[in-house]
């Protein structure tokens, strides 16, 4: 039987998640996995905004920030489960996209990017300087989970490392699943068309407004949830996480990977996040060599890394 | 009752003129052609009707309603279509891809259903593949479907424009230059295809280089010469017509003089 994308995606994801870990010479890789994973799951929302419907933003770390300062909050002012809280943080982000996504996705190229890039530093500084709510540039702590003491309970004893390795991987694979089910979809064909041709979208009755906002809505809640799984992982925040660099390490992670394609791009977020952990063998040349690797990459593989290099294998194949 | 109607229209670019006062009206299964030289504002009165340039003066009225200046999304609810002169294809996508893309009104359903990949959202996409498969046989593109659309050759993305404007299933279909580049046996096919569709009924607006196919397929013609409409009527009358015997040798002369 021959397996569709999507199948075949979710399998090498599935594999990988499952049996890396049998490779891993410390815990400590349990935590970077994790990392990869969080980051993955808001380049995963970066693939529906750029990749499908070829728009950009360069703030969706404050999607990040809002999702990772309503779980440290949300359970302390409104005694809410931190889960319900990740839940919350979802919603008010996706209200939030819905109302800046209006005005500003009339923008196109480096206007939209600049104006989303306004948003993200917006979000930073107002979580920076609400000192009396969010206690401001230091950070915040955030409640724990409770899902690792539940599985305890039940008989299913993990430390903290590989709960959340496991926790996190989950969730990568079910955005995936669903970033997946929306390429080929009507609304999916319909985000791809407007990237496309926008005129001609138009034309086949595509609302391209409301398809454009459709897509920086659901990127927004990827990069919520992804903000929050990051500060009950960590149980402590700081307003980084919605600083406009996190914002251009969400695009360079997925266009470096593939934006096209939701493997590349979670391969780009894997890539990105160890390639500092490998490159400290350069000592003081590290962040020379991380953005030598960068422009290299965006010179001869501008479809991103994974693509170009599956590309080349077929090539030689046939 | 015309099925659409043409009035006054009528647009500048920087305060020069580039229609101005074009009427004329179609009804079901008729093929309209509009034809001039060069610079004429053929495809510039084509933006104006398919909603891509807001008209500065007249109006367009589809079936009766008024649907000047409205968006080309709206117009294809309201069974308008069209192609474009410079290719407006969707590269990245297959050519199938394309043409389900033309059935988005048909197949688009809720959000969510599309995300969880409920049954009812792969119900719609499977009813709009098996008819883009069905469009993209007519159009001689059957075996093309799976190829990325950005490999096909000119005259075959003509006709893909054609399926996919067709998966709308259009009351008027705008059709600019659709044999430009197409060799003789594609163009007769084109030609074939237009007189098809218009004997289902759709009212064609043609802009078309190719006068032999103009004269063949039309029962009636548009003639237009710096944005101002010279002449219309039935393909023998308007070749008679001496304005537009002159505006064509008039830019023969010109382009000689250039030349």
């Amino acid at each position: 039987m021959k397996l569709s994308n999507k199948q075949a995606t979710l399998l090498v994801l599935a594999l990988l998640i499952a049996i890396t870990p049998f490779f891993f010479p410390s815990s400590y890789y349990y935590r970077v996995g994790s990392l990869i994973f969080v980051n993955g799951i808001a380049v995963t929302g970066m693939v529906i905004l750029i990749g499908y419907a070829g728009q950009i933003s360069l703030g969706h770390a404050g999607f990040a920030g809002i999702g990772a300062y309503t779980c440290a909050l949300a359970p302390v002012h409104l005694g809410l489960h931190p889960g319900l809280a990740l839940v919350l943080g979802a919603v008010i982000s996706a209200a939030m996209a819905w109302l800046i996504g209006r005005p500003i996705l009339r923008l196109k190229g480096y206007y939209l990017g600049v104006a989303t890039l306004g948003f993200g530093i917006l979000v930073s500084m107002v979580l920076a300087n609400e000192r009396d709510i969010t206690r401001g540039p230091d950070g915040i702590e955030v409640p724990d989970l409770g899902l690792r003491g539940l599985l305890k309970d039940m008989g299913l004893n993990l430390n903290n490392s590989e709960f959340w390795y496991g926790f996190t991987g989950l969730a990568l694979l079910l955005g995936a699943w669903l970033a997946l089910n929306l390429f080929n979809s009507p609304t999916g064909r319909a985000l791809r068309a407007l990237h496309g041709s926008e005129i001609a979208a138009r034309t086949v009755g595509v609302d391209v407004a409301r398809l454009k906002l459709q897509a920086f809505v659901i990127s927004a809640v990827y990069a919520s949830v992804s903000g929050s799984l990051l500060a009950l992982q960590n149980k402590f925040i700081t307003p980084d996480v919605a600083g406009y660099m996190h914002s251009i390490e969400m695009v360079t992670m997925a266009v470096l990977g593939g934006a096209g394609s939701v493997l590349g791009a979670i391969f780009g977020a894997g890539i990105l996040t160890m390639l500092p952990q490998v490159l400290t063998v350069f000592a003081e040349y590290e962040q020379l060599m991380l953005g030598l690797v960068m422009m290299l990459v965006m010179i001869f593989m501008r479809e991103g890394l994974l693509p170009s290099v599956l590309r080349l294998i077929r090539g030689r194949g046939e | 009752m015309s099925l659409l109607q043409v009035e006054g229209l009528g647009i500048e670019f920087g305060g020069v003129r580039a229609v101005h006062d074009v009427s004329f009206a179609m009804k079901p299964g008729e093929i309209v052609s509009v034809i001039g030289p060069n610079g004429a504002g053929k495809t510039t009165l084509f933006n104006m009707i398919s909603g891509v340039y807001l008209p500065g003066s007249g109006r367009v009225k589809l079936d009766g309603e008024d649907v000047t200046g409205m968006s080309p999304h709206l117009l294809a609810r309201r069974g308008l279509s069209r192609t474009f002169q410079n290719l407006q294809i969707f590269q990245q996508m297959t050519v199938l891809e394309n043409a389900i893309a033309g059935y988005h009104l048909q197949e688009s359903g809720h959000l969510l259903a599309d995300l969880l990949n409920l049954p009812s959202s792969r119900r719609r996409a499977q009813v709009a593949r098996e008819g883009a498969q069905k469009l993209l046989e007519r159009v001689g593109l059957g075996r093309a479907g799976e190829q990325e659309a950005g490999n096909l050759s000119y005259g075959a993305l003509k006709r893909l424009e054609i399926a996919r404007a067709l998966a709308l299933k259009p009351r008027v279909l705008l059709l600019d230059e659709p044999a430009a580049g197409c060799n003789a046996v594609e163009t007769e096919e084109i030609d074939h295809l237009i007189a098809e569709v218009a004997a289902e009924g759709v009212a064609i607006l043609l802009v078309e280089h190719d006068m032999k196919m103009v004269m063949r397929i039309s029962n009636h013609i548009v003639v237009l010469d710096h944005g101002e409409k010279i002449a219309e009527g039935d393909p023998a009358t308007v070749s008679r017509n001496p304005d537009v015997i002159a505006a064509y040798l008039g830019t023969q002369e010109a382009a000689d003089a250039d030349g």
